[in-house]
């Protein structure tokens, strides 16, 4: 009787255990992952959005993509070539391409996802401004045919952020490029769980058995897709404290960037690790208004430009100099594209040169309107520092406290600044964003078709429309740089600073690949 | 009595249409334009202009007031803006974790509150008298975040007892729910317990010099029947008010607290629409709010007559 009351005693404690074993190996299988902000909208074309563009990353499937080193490569497309005169470029799908739905990928699919992605996207729309017409060859091959040589096609279609240019079937994509898609049919690596997700609590995605990877090594946005755990769970936790608090205790997997005020808490945890996948950082942005008074004025916006101090905004918003650098090149340091801002511009301030320039411009001392956004933590500090900067400059300025969604709704205004309007504003943008002239849409200068701030420069559109046409990269460099120059010169934006935020990930993750977006694929739960 | 309710049934009507109209005002007069949120950075003024037509945020306000009120009355909560789903099933999803929040902290609070209060007023001027009152000064004084947070480094970080945040539903698993469900309840109901606390203990000790208490205690009857079936009978229609208006405390704590733990309930539906200027859900959520405030104690007057039969309506 014993005897048999003790092997029971074992069955049953196995089988707990193998539960338990089971158990481990299902949560191994499982990546839980914490993105900045609430994904509430499913469609990446229609907003610009983050979390939206990192849902599109995992759901949907790109032609090309930008790799490690920012280099464009082939994703969905197998093979591609450009006619001599450069304006007829054939694109062929890679085989066994196919839709969550089991429907193959067709070239109809991937024209309309283009068309309707080229009414949204600063680089589609330009890019659209060059295409004469789609041709669908046949299933697997499509052609894009130009009105003239444009040097920005393959950037354009392997644009790393939002918005990106991801295929969606040929019914989804028709949908007006102001509605919202209804469904969430991809050809990604994962699957959308729609009737497991709830928005606010978690969306779920599942691995698609019927993927194919591309052979070569990932890298960056780039390379083979090869998902390594069976579900993914973006858990949907606004608090970045608590955030910091589920993953110490082991509750989510992976914080797509943590406050840098909460980073200590994490590096005190071993059962946590930093990892830096982002490496090109964001960018720090001082926009004008340059339709109202004062800064009507060139001389007058110079003279803001040249008070500005990199390094200070960067202390105020950022602290830890790990965490930032000061970088006077528009198009992000550590790039192609980066070159010095000539004379200090930005890093040092020279405050006796702009008082000079108030007065020479006959600045009367109104008040700027300086709009200080409160619930981005990490641009409520910029203001301030703005403020303390134009006023040791001889400026007087009057910052306006609001929360963002409310600054967002004010830059559309065009009133003088007293009648609701605004003087300054601050954003930032993902450096991927931003890596030359026609992405960055801050460089726009076409009046009201410019962003909010609305500057006129001709001189500015023809350099941006010859670095756009240009096909030689050693010469679409000096364009890039003469457009920085531009920029400077008419003091038409100011960038201050560059920063980094690291996500943050349980110990036994590993392979969070270094892209501009957080990507789930090729990350294994050990 | 059926008069009665159907009387405070129908002066729910002016409350509502007051709150709808105070609502509806106070979101068109806030900055803020959905239209501009949801066209996004690279949009232009024209297609901004173009959201808002298809939005109906270029009518007159009174116009998209009636066409509001007009769906409400045939059962459409219209469309957010921003979830693209139905308000209705928003708040469906939605409203299992606040429903199981305020019932668990009402509970956990009335159970630990009262029996405080009616000790504390029998003790008077003890030192169990005095640690109620104190607590019941914290618990008035300490806003609920901080005690969230407390409660998590002391259970779930520390000790690693419960889990930080998240939701499970009671369908899905039972324990789960209420382990996820004691770190929320208890911060919400520490205010809760700190008014509870000090008005029972206030009422009881009103009664506690009642002629009739005096009576109950000479013919010989127990400490626990006089506290229990005389004086905590006597005291339970000011006690009960305040519950009732607790309910208030609750839907404005589940804001706090839902964001704290993670919890996806009404709370934090209501936070993010309020962000991002989705009107039509911010205005039927409190909407709810406000007709489950009334409904509720509508429900605590009709209880009066249950404990003091000289209430008759």
């Amino acid at each position: 009787m014993k005897m048999m009351r003790r092997t029971l005693a074992a069955l049953a404690a196995g089988a707990v255990l193998a539960s338990a074993g089971s158990a481990l190996a299902q949560n191994n299988k499982v990546l839980r992952f914490v993105q900045n902000g609430n994904l509430t909208i499913l469609d990446p074309i229609w907003t610009t959005a983050y979390v939206t563009r990192n849902h599109g990353y995992l759901v949907y499937d790109t032609l090309f993509a930008s790799d490690e080193n920012n280099a464009v490569k082939p994703q969905m497309v197998d093979k591609y070539e450009v006619s001599p005169d450069k304006l007829t470029w054939t694109f062929t799908l890679r085989d066994g391409l196919e839709w969550h739905d089991g429907k193959p990928v067709t070239s109809e699919d991937c024209i309309a996802s283009i068309q309707r992605w080229g009414k949204r996207d600063a680089m589609g729309l330009k890019l659209m401004d060059f295409v004469k017409e789609f041709k669908a060859v046949d299933a697997k091959t499509f052609q894009m045919v130009l009105k003239e040589p444009y040097g920005l096609v393959l950037d354009s279609l392997g644009k790393p952020s939002s918005n990106v240019p991801f295929m969606m079937p040929k019914a989804v994509a028709e949908t007006d490029a102001f509605k919202q898609i209804d469904s969430q049919i991809g050809s990604g690596p994962f699957i959308y769980v729609n009737a497991e997700s709830k928005p606010g609590e978690k969306h779920v995605y599942i691995k698609n058995p019927k993927y194919k990877p591309r052979s070569e090594a990932a890298s960056g946005l780039a390379g083979g897709k090869l998902v390594k755990v069976d579900r993914v769970e973006i858990v949907e936790m606004p608090d970045p404290q608590q955030q910091v608090n589920a993953i110490i205790n082991g509750e989510i997997d992976l914080i797509e960037q943590p406050p840098h005020d909460l980073i200590p808490l994490l590096k005190k945890d071993k059962s946590v690790q930093l990892i830096d996948w982002n490496p090109l950082g964001h960018q720090f942005v001082i926009r004008f208004n340059h339709v109202v008074k004062p800064f009507d004025n060139p001389k007058i916006r110079m003279a803001a430009l040249l008070a500005m101090r990199q390094e200070d905004y960067l202390k105020a918003t950022v602290g830890e100099p790990e965490y930032y650098k000061v970088c006077s090149a528009a198009f992000i340091c550590g790039t192609p594209n980066a070159f010095d801002a000539p004379n200090g511009l930005l890093v040092k301030p020279d405050f006796e040169k702009a008082k000079a320039l108030l007065k020479e411009a006959g600045y009367d001392g109104t008040p700027i309107v300086l709009m200080q956004s409160t619930t981005l933590p990490v641009l409520t500090n910029t203001a301030p520092v703005t403020k303390s900067l134009l006023e040791q400059a001889g400026f007087k300025v009057d910052m306006q406290s609001m929360d963002w969604q409310t600054l967002v709704t004010r830059r559309t205004k065009k009133d003088p600044a007293d009648k609701g309007g605004w003087n300054i504003l601050h954003t930032f943008s993902v450096a991927a964003d931003i890596l030359n002239p026609i992405a960055t849409s801050y460089m726009v200068a076409q009046g009201d078709k410019s962003w909010f701030g609305w500057p006129s420069d001709p001189e500015m559109e023809k350099l941006r429309d010859a670095y756009a046409k240009e096909t030689d990269p050693a010469k679409a460099k000096a364009l890039a740089k003469a457009v920085q120059d531009r920029a400077l010169e008419t003091a038409q934006y100011g960038w201050i600073g560059q920063w980094y935020g690291p996500g943050a990930s349980r110990a036994n993750v590993t392979g969070w690949l270094k892209a501009p977006v957080p990507v789930m694929w090729n990350i294994e739960k050990k | 009595m059926l008069d009665f309710i159907a009387r405070r049934l129908v002066a729910i009507i002016p409350v509502l249409t007051v709150v709808a109209v105070l609502v509806f005002l106070m979101l068109r007069l806030t900055p803020g334009d959905p239209a501009a949120v949801i066209a996004g950075d690279n949009a232009t003024s024209d297609q901004i202009n173009d959201i808002r037509e298809k939005l109906g945020l270029n009518e007159p306000i009174w116009t998209q007031f009636a066409i509001w009120i007009g769906n409400i009355l045939q059962g459409n909560f219209g469309e957010s803006f921003f979830f693209k789903k139905t308000v209705a099933e928003l708040i469906a999803q939605r409203i299992e974790p606040t429903l199981a929040l305020a019932m668990c902290t009402l509970i956990f609070a009335v159970c630990v509150s009262v029996p405080l209060g009616v000790l504390a007023a029998y003790r008077q001027g003890s030192v169990l008298d005095r640690i109620v009152m104190a607590f019941c000064v914290m618990g008035f004084s300490v806003p609920g975040f901080v005690i969230g947070y407390c409660l998590i480094y002391v259970f779930a970080i520390e000790l690693g007892w419960l889990p930080v945040q998240g939701y499970i539903r009671i369908g899905v698993n039972f324990w789960q729910f209420l382990e996820r469900m004691v770190l929320p309840s208890l911060t919400l109901s520490v205010g809760f317990i700190a008014l509870i606390s000090r008005i029972t203990r206030a009422s009881v000790l009103e009664v506690l010099n009642e002629d009739y208490i005096r009576t109950a205690r000479a013919k010989g009857l127990s400490s626990r029947v006089v506290l229990m079936r005389h004086a905590l009978r006597n005291a339970a229609v000011p006690i009960l008010t305040v519950i009732g208006l607790g309910v208030a405390i609750l839907i404005g704590g589940a804001v706090v607290t839902e964001s704290v733990f993670g919890l996806p309930g009404l709370g934090r539906l209501t936070v993010e629409a309020v962000l991002s200027r989705d009107f039509p859900t911010i205005q039927t959520v409190i909407l709810m709010f406000s007709v489950v405030y009334v409904v509720v104690n509508l429900l605590i007057d009709i209880s009066y007559t249950v404990f003091d039969p000289r209430i008759r309506y």
